[in-house]
């Protein structure tokens, strides 16, 4: 039925970082370039969608007064099965988000979807709720980083656009977090007003 | 819906729960495991080879630890036809802006200083960042310096090195972990 509506909520309708404002903590701390802010994403997504899985599976099974606890338990599974797959294949990009990729589990945003979605959805919806919501929020990670990473470094994904010398390092450094997403979550407000 | 809590079916989805999870840690781990070494390896032996002279040995499977100031210092040894061409020292300073950096410093057996490599450290990226010799030249002014004469510190502390612009703390944890190698390589008597 309305599937679509599903996936694409996460985008702007219910995008998790600029609507939200859920998951500030990945957020404005791996967010430095727009590949950290990608791959973080698509870590999230990848537990966000295994963990709606898994728990709309076995919504039925668990009694009601153990769920958080269970839901738990699943959700750090998946993010120790990606975190240590990330270490071994990509160690690079592991290096460079670090500590970020553990605390996934701690990201509102998976045990939102799973208390608010997975455990009252179907599997396939349980799937599309997943997919959407984390890839709105790698979406909103890119954006952010790589506003960030141009105004900050003057380069998009690595390549250079114009020397640094002439780029805003504050936009690198926590602060230029802050601006970056306040003026981001401005702009989304606007469009979205316009619709 | 969920169904009803009673003692007995809490206890046993959480004990179900957690040996399932348990199980599928254990089976991903198995699996990751080697590729995690073998990227460890590889990246201390590229750092070896770039810090090192040309050396025929296998310094990795040579390697020794001492325990300094409450971490440890890794020693790789260097020989060519046998012959001690350099040690490189992987080092540490816990004073970075933000954490632990570690570095591998290749030291000639005249103790002078060949070349240093950045493994890993957690500073801010456009400012400490540029520590990594991919980044910037600071780490190429320690190339052919000798710590006897060449002060490993930064010019304001009165030393010799000059720090990254806006980025002296992390210039300073820097001197700090290649001075802690250079002090443990002559205690070794490493330069003779």
């Amino acid at each position: 039925m309305n599937q679509v509506k599903n996936f694409t909520k996460g985008f702007i309708k219910e995008n998790p970082v600029f609507v939200l404002l859920l998951g500030m903590c990945p957020t404005l701390g791996t967010t430095t370039s727009a590949v950290n802010g990608l791959g973080m994403g698509l870590a999230t997504t990848f537990v966000l969608v295994m963990a709606n899985i898994v728990i709309s599976l076995v919504k039925n099974v668990i009694p009601a007064k153990v769920r958080i606890p269970s839901y738990i338990v699943i959700i750090a599974s998946f993010v120790t099965m990606v975190d240590l797959s990330m270490a071994g294949f990509l160690p690079a990009l592991h290096a460079q988000l670090g500590l970020f990729i553990p605390l996934i589990v701690v990201n509102c945003i998976v045990l939102g979807r799973a208390e608010a979605f997975a455990s009252k959805n179907t599997i396939g919806s349980s799937f599309i709720d997943g997919l959407g919501m984390g890839l709105g929020f790698s979406f909103a990670l890119t954006l952010l980083g790589a506003t960030r990473e141009i105004l900050g470094s003057g380069k998009i994904f690595g390549l250079t656009l114009f020397p640094d010398k002439y780029a805003m390092l504050v936009f690198v450094l926590a602060p230029g977090a802050f601006f970056a997403l306040g003026y981001l979550i401005t702009i989304m407000n606007k469009l979205a007003k316009k619709n | 819906m969920a169904k009803e809590s009673n003692f007995k079916n809490m206890t046993l989805t959480l004990f179900v729960v957690t040996l399932l999870s348990s199980a599928c840690l254990g089976f991903v781990y198995s699996f990751t495991k080697g590729p995690i070494d073998n990227a460890q390896t590889a990246k201390i032996n590229v750092a070896l080879s770039k810090v090192l002279p040309e050396f025929d040995n296998q310094p990795s499977t040579e390697k020794f630890t001492r325990e300094v100031d409450g971490g440890i210092l890794t020693f790789y040894p260097a020989t060519k036809g046998g012959v001690a061409v350099g040690t490189a020292i992987q080092t540490f300073s816990k004073n970075g802006f933000s954490g632990q950096v570690d570095l591998m410093v290749g030291f000639l057996p005249d103790g002078s200083i060949n070349s240093v490599e950045v493994i890993a450290h957690k500073e801010t990226p456009g400012l400490g960042d540029k520590m990594e010799s991919t980044k910037s030249d600071f780490s190429v002014q320690f190339k052919g310096k000798n710590p006897a004469d060449f002060k490993l510190m930064v010019k304001k502390d009165g030393g010799d090195v000059d720090a990254i612009t806006a980025s002296t703390i992390s210039s300073r944890a820097f001197c700090d972990a290649v001075l802690r190698a250079y002090n443990a390589y002559m205690k070794e008597g490493g330069a003779q």
